[in-house]
């Protein structure tokens, strides 16, 4: 077994444990930072066939940006786990049932005919951000549209379904506030003079 | 090659749909009225575009990544007017129920554009991402009465559901990808075709999570527990534009997917098509019979409809992809016409849904009764309107590719899904009215309505303009 062999099997070994606790322990802090153990891990499986920059980007990205706005969500979020969790031992048998069955025949079906393994080309030392690039924005400039397409559509979705304008909520009307006149706040009362007593 | 003007429909709708958006911004409330002239417009405009650029030969451009066919054009434009019609009819509706905004115009306009990518696309990545965009205006349609328990529920199951099936697909095209190195559909073409298909166990592994993520978006049993939950929970404008129009949609990623790039590989999903088209023609039909919600009633009947479609297409002949285009064309038309009557029958802040709403239609108008008839009749399959028409091209070419049994299938679950077409006329005719409410619709719905109901019996007597349309279509593009 070569040093690339161990890392690889390491960082495999490490990423499985992480995803399968990360849908199985009962925290979901915890969760969480399986989760971010994961995308680590991932990262390190690029960055050992030579895929620096999407290794990179996932970190930057899903660690650094998605993850951490998750986390907060969970943490100011006051969840109820007890809802989440009932049934849980009611569905467990017939959903480990289903994952065996399947997984079996997937076994079965892939040992049956092997998929070939081939060694990758090796690539050259150009660095591979660069040929992401050109890639992206030639070949796959189509897709990549489409795919800017469908964010834009996830922002209009995120307003559509969560902005409410709340009539009761308290703000101020800066224009309102500039218009003023004296009239509106102040009321001269022509009181009449009381006798003396 | 580059070639950009090629894609020049889904850049022109995609740059208006943009600018709708901006002005919508500025016009506010009082003007929507003008946002939804716009979105007409600008599928109409599309329309003309796409119709502008077809009758030439099959080219790709964008690096492959688009093709320009027939098949592509027939489809777009079946998708583009049939929206404008499903506008018109929305808009009773949303004014009625407050849900008079304008992201239902934009969102149906992005679903739209997704399924133009879907129905031009030329790789499978495209495929996937015109899905996505497809998949996500819709979950969020279906959302749009937000403060509708209901209308929630169904947008969080068709949620959940749909990304599974995407994931599927996904896990399909990786596995072909693996082994192939291929994702265009030539490529891969050229890769199914020197396999020993029925042999090669992998390919029939990527092929079977394929198949399971396109069934699932045509709502055919097994794939289909999503179907009568959305359709009841969604509005029924929604309801009636998912009903009809992606049905086209996921023709067309059939069609790119398994019948252009696996054309070989028939005999394998072929086998898994015929079941899946049995099953819901069996279960569509007579779990419909049981339903007392008409929206329920006619979710399964959809999925019916979709067991006929699929039964067509997976023949693997020309004539069978043709009997499916003009089926799902057909269908779509009927189908929308349906809930244009259901919304016809709603009124401010009351949904009609259940058959209870139909009772004694007659007696309220007669007028609005025979259009509904009409497009119970053609769902029914009875001649002389296009329903019997459509189901007798694919019954024909189910026999002519051999299937004899099958056929003999269809035909008699035809006869007992009848039965609920029938009742429902029934009730229309001979029962009393609930109530008696005069039913009122401007005049654009009433004209559109009676056009559709009685482009049934136009397209049943003379199917051969659009058959024909459909027919060299796909001849020339498959």
């Amino acid at each position: 077994m070569t040093f690339e062999q161990i890392i690889f099997y390491l960082f495999a070994g490490v990423l499985v444990t992480a995803a399968v606790g990360m849908v199985t322990v009962r925290n979901p802090v915890y969760a969480a930072l399986c989760l971010i153990l994961s995308f680590f891990t991932s990262a390190g499986l690029w960055l050992l066939l030579e895929a620096e920059f999407l290794g990179i980007v996932l970190v930057l990205v899903y660690v650094g940006a998605v993850m951490v706005l998750f986390l907060f969500v969970i943490m100011m979020l006051d969840l109820n786990l007890d809802p989440l969790k009932e049934g849980f031992a009611k569905y467990l048998p017939v959903g480990l049932l289903v994952a065996t069955v399947m997984a079996v025949e997937m076994v079965l079906v892939l040992q049956s005919g092997p998929f070939q393994t081939s060694q990758a080309a090796v690539p050259s030392p150009a660095n591979n951000t660069e040929a992401l690039g050109v890639l992206l924005y030639t070949d796959y400039v189509y897709p990549f549209e489409i795919a800017a397409v469908i964010l834009v559509v996830a922002i209009i979705a995120a307003i559509v379904l969560t902005l409410r304008r709340r009539p009761d909520s308290k703000k101020q009307d800066i224009g309102q506030q500039v218009q003023v006149r004296r009239a509106d706040r102040i009321r001269l009362v022509n009181m009449k003079a009381e006798k003396k007593a | 090659m580059m070639n950009i003007a090629i894609a020049t429909p889904e850049i022109f709708l995609l740059s208006t749909i943009c600018l709708i958006l901006l002005m919508d911004l500025f016009l506010g409330e009082a003007c929507r009225m003008v946002t939804y002239l716009l979105s007409i417009v600008a599928l109409l405009a599309t329309a003309l575009l796409v119709y502008s650029s077809m009758g030439g030969d099959k080219i790709t451009g964008l690096h492959d990544m688009y093709v320009r066919d027939d098949l592509g054009g027939v489809l777009k434009i079946s998708i583009l007017l049939l929206t404008v019609g499903i506008f018109v009819y929305a808009r009773k509706y949303l004014r009625e129920q407050d849900l008079w905004q304008s992201e239902f115009f934009l969102l149906s306009l992005f679903s739209v554009l997704g399924m133009m990518v879907m129905s031009s696309a030329n790789n499978l990545l495209v495929v996937y991402l015109g899905l996505e965009l497809l998949a996500l205006s819709m979950y969020v349609l279906v959302a749009f009465k937000r403060d509708d328990g209901r209308s929630t529920e169904a947008a969080m199951k068709y949620f959940v559901l749909g990304a599974v099936a995407s994931g599927m697909l996904l896990y399909g095209i990786s596995i072909l990808y693996g082994l192939s190195g291929k994702l265009d559909i030539a490529g891969v073409a050229a890769y199914v075709s020197v396999q020993n298909v029925m042999q090669n166990i992998p390919l029939l592994f990527a092929l079977v999570f394929m198949v399971a993520g396109i069934a699932f978006k045509f709502g055919a049993v097994p794939f289909h527990m999503w179907v009568p939950d959305v359709y009841q929970g969604a509005p029924t404008a929604v309801t009636m534009f998912l009903g009809s129009v992606p049905k086209l949609a996921a023709l067309a990623m059939f069609l790119r997917v398994l019948a252009e790039s696996m054309a070989v590989a028939q005999p394998g999903w072929g086998q898994m098509l015929l079941v899946f088209g049995l099953l819901s023609v069996f279960l569509g039909n007579l779990v419909a019979i049981a339903q007392f919600n008409l929206k329920r009633m006619l979710a399964y009947s959809t999925i019916a409809h979709m067991g006929f479609i699929l039964l067509g297409a997976l023949t693997g002949t020309t004539q069978g992809y043709g009997a499916a285009l003009f089926y799902t064309i057909t269908y779509a038309l009927t189908a929308a016409g349906a809930f244009a009557v259901l919304i016809l029958l709603s009124r401010e802040g009351v949904e009609a849904e259940t058959l209870d709403d139909i009772k004694g239609l007659n007696e309220r108008n007669p007028w609005y009764a025979f259009i509904m008839m009409m497009l119970l009749f053609s769902m029914a399959g009875i001649p002389p309107t296009v329903g019997f028409y459509a189901k007798l091209s694919i019954i024909d070419a189910v026999m002519q590719a051999g299937y004899l049994w099958p056929a003999v299938f269809m035909v008699v679950l035809s006869v007992i899904g009848a039965f609920y077409y029938l009742r429902a006329i029934k009730m229309m005719y001979f029962d009393k009215p609930d109530n008696t409410a005069p039913i009122e619709a401007e005049l654009d719905f009433t004209i559109l309505l009676s056009v559709n109901g009685l482009l049934m019996v136009v397209l049943g007597i003379f199917p051969s303009v659009l058959m024909g349309i459909c027919s060299a279509a796909v001849v020339a593009s498959l």
